[in-house]
């Protein structure tokens, strides 16, 4: 079996979830790695896109932003912001990779801030940037995410973007487009979707290596489990090779 | 109109249409030789307490020379959108030229890292904030632009960037579905910079244009800096690469290589070595005021500062690296 780390195997991972011709608006660092990946293995045709404009590039090599240089090399449009959320917004965008410093049991994200007094918080965080429009918008969010009870807690300290919202139908009545909303969360451990009555996370497939009691205890909530829980399939060493030779050969993401 | 809820985030700037069309009737709309210093555009055009937009995007085609200068002549209580701001937002916490501010990305610089300095900021309790995000932000200029008072947009509900924001919730006359209304946003000033223009201010912009032209046409006053200066007869001679007309604009300021330490697409890349550097200095609050001695306080102009940091020799090596010359060289 072929050796990686945490980050190759959530990489690998989220790449394999998107599938060929579908559309996805990311960010810097593993996002870009996997949707790099995709294109490159499963996923061709892959459309990516950058908030600040940037349409189908053919990466050549990792952005250290979403609006440098690489984010148009060989792509099809130099768009701007605007265009590309409404492109969101209009229902053309399946899939966005999003992270914080917090998530809750119903996929909330909080990159906002840590304590309670707005106007002068213990710690402050950059804020949505594009996250929120982003995870609105795109008919499926995924999160890459090291595990830990710090960072998956019962309710966010403070709602930055939003998953399922208060779970149920909350997000439904919320006025946000429909049907769209947290899809997988990709750890470390484990991958979760969310049970679609409660809307509440759920353990689906476990990482090699690690137990179901491994990712519960690092877990701030109780997790909901499948009927069903596969074992991760680890990377393949196509996979590894692509990433670690193509993909991100300085080791930005890597690396870490 | 009923709202339905609204958020507790005060709005800075007037979103009143009619105040703007007020305004936007007196601008001038001679063509007429605007070009002038970055220092003497500033001095003119920015004043404490005016709320200010940057263009580009944080370290990448951003107007570097205009931040300066409002950190050397000392700008103070302005208002700010934290907008798409990653390095530009650094060199004006540098210098605590805002003291209220829209949100939408502040602090970092993306992939490098978090700024120290600007977090302390931040976290002094010195800044009035607002929240909003990346989109509502570029959605408030384009009604501005559009010339209206609000627009209508599908996210911030239901979370926490609703609630310390200014929107407002509304039900669609039409549907009963719900939107977050959001105040169309007039900066008094903003500072774009562009790849070429005429001496009266008709621009070109390559690569990604992020928010650039409603902000344009959004901002009160508007100073544009410039990679090079062509003749009007070039402007004329191919219309279809204008972007921003010549009638937004104010000041007109030559400045090459003025992304510097930003990326400029098609141009040069961005210094990753002095980006870093500055990242690093702000840790240390004496070694940060020597840099900014060095880099701010004690440069005249962008030219001086692009002396500082290898100048033209460095300036071909980002130019290298954005066109990757040697990636698929035999």
């Amino acid at each position: 079996m072929a050796d990686y780390n945490a980050m190759e195997l959530m990489i690998c991972v989220a790449a394999r979830e998107l599938e060929d011709g579908v559309s996805v608006g990311v960010g810097t660092g593993a996002p870009c790695a996997a949707a790099m990946l995709a294109q490159k293995t499963n996923s061709p045709n892959l459309l990516i896109m950058f908030e600040a404009g940037g349409v189908a590039p053919l990466l050549p090599e990792m952005p250290i932003s979403v609006g440098d240089s690489r984010t148009t090399w060989k792509a099809v449009m130099a768009s701007g912001m605007c265009d590309i959320m409404e492109t969101a917004c209009r229902g053309m965008l399946d899939y966005t990779f999003l992270g914080g410093a917090e998530i809750d049991m119903y996929g909330n994200l909080n990159s906002t801030r840590i304590g309670d007094d707005h106007q002068k918080p213990k710690v402050r965080f950059p804020g949505s940037g594009g996250a929120n429009d982003f995870a609105s918008f795109a008919w499926r969010m995924m999160v890459m995410t090291p595990q830990d009870n710090k960072r998956f807690v019962e309710r966010c300290s403070y709602i930055t973007t939003p998953g399922w919202l208060e779970g149920g139908n909350s997000r439904q009545q919320s006025g946000l487009p429909l049907e769209a909303g947290p899809y997988r969360i990709i750890t470390n451990m484990a991958v979760m979707d969310f049970e679609p009555e409660s809307k509440r996370m759920r353990i689906i497939s476990i990482n090699p290596g690690y137990s179901e009691s491994d990712v519960q205890e690092n877990c701030g909530f109780e997790l909901l489990v499948a009927d069903k829980v596969s074992g991760t399939k680890a990377p393949t060493e196509e996979e590894l090779r692509i990433l670690r030779e193509e993909v991100d050969p300085y080791r930005y993401v890597i690396g870490r | 109109m009923d709202i339905i809820k609204q958020g507790i985030g005060k709005i800075f700037t007037n979103p009143d249409a009619d105040a703007a069309r007020a305004f936007f009737r007196t601008k001038s709309r001679k063509m007429e030789n605007k070009l002038m210093s970055p220092k003497e555009a500033v001095e003119k055009f920015c004043h404490d307490g005016d709320y200010l937009t940057i263009g580009g995007f944080g370290a990448n085609r951003i107007p570097t020379a205009v931040c300066h200068e409002l950190v050397r002549q000392g700008r103070k209580n302005m208002g700010f959108a934290g907008h798409t701001s990653t390095h530009d937002f650094q060199i004006l916490c540098a210098g605590k030229v805002f003291d209220k501010l829209d949100i939408a990305y502040i602090i970092g610089l993306e992939a490098r890292g978090l700024s120290p300095n600007a977090r302390k900021y931040m976290q002094s309790g010195e800044v009035e904030v607002c929240e909003w995000t990346n989109y509502t932000l570029s959605a408030r200029l384009k009604a501005a632009a559009m010339g209206v008072s609000f627009l209508p947009i599908r996210n911030m509900m239901g979370t926490d960037t609703f609630t310390y924001s200014g929107a407002k919730m509304i039900e669609c006359p039409y549907t009963g579905v719900k939107y977050a209304a959001v105040p169309a946003l007039y900066p008094d000033v903003a500072a774009i910079h562009v790849h070429e223009a005429d001496v009266y201010g008709n621009c070109r912009i390559r690569g990604i244009s992020i928010s650039d032209l409603d902000l344009a046409r959004a901002a009160k006053r508007l100073i544009i800096t410039a990679e090079r200066i062509i003749r009007n007869e070039d402007i004329r001679q191919e219309p279809t690469y204008t972007v921003i007309p010549y009638y937004l604009v104010d000041a007109v300021c030559e400045v090459p290589y003025g992304s510097y330490p930003g990326n400029m697409y098609a141009e040069y890349f961005s210094d990753e070595d002095h980006l870093r550097e500055w990242l690093k200095v702000e840790k240390d609050p004496a070694a940060f005021k020597e840099f900014l001695d060095k880099n701010i306080y004690g440069c005249t102009s962008h030219f001086d500062y692009l002396r500082v940091n290898g100048g033209m020799e460095k300036m071909w090596e980002l130019r290298h690296q954005e066109l990757m010359v040697l990636r698929n060289a035999k």
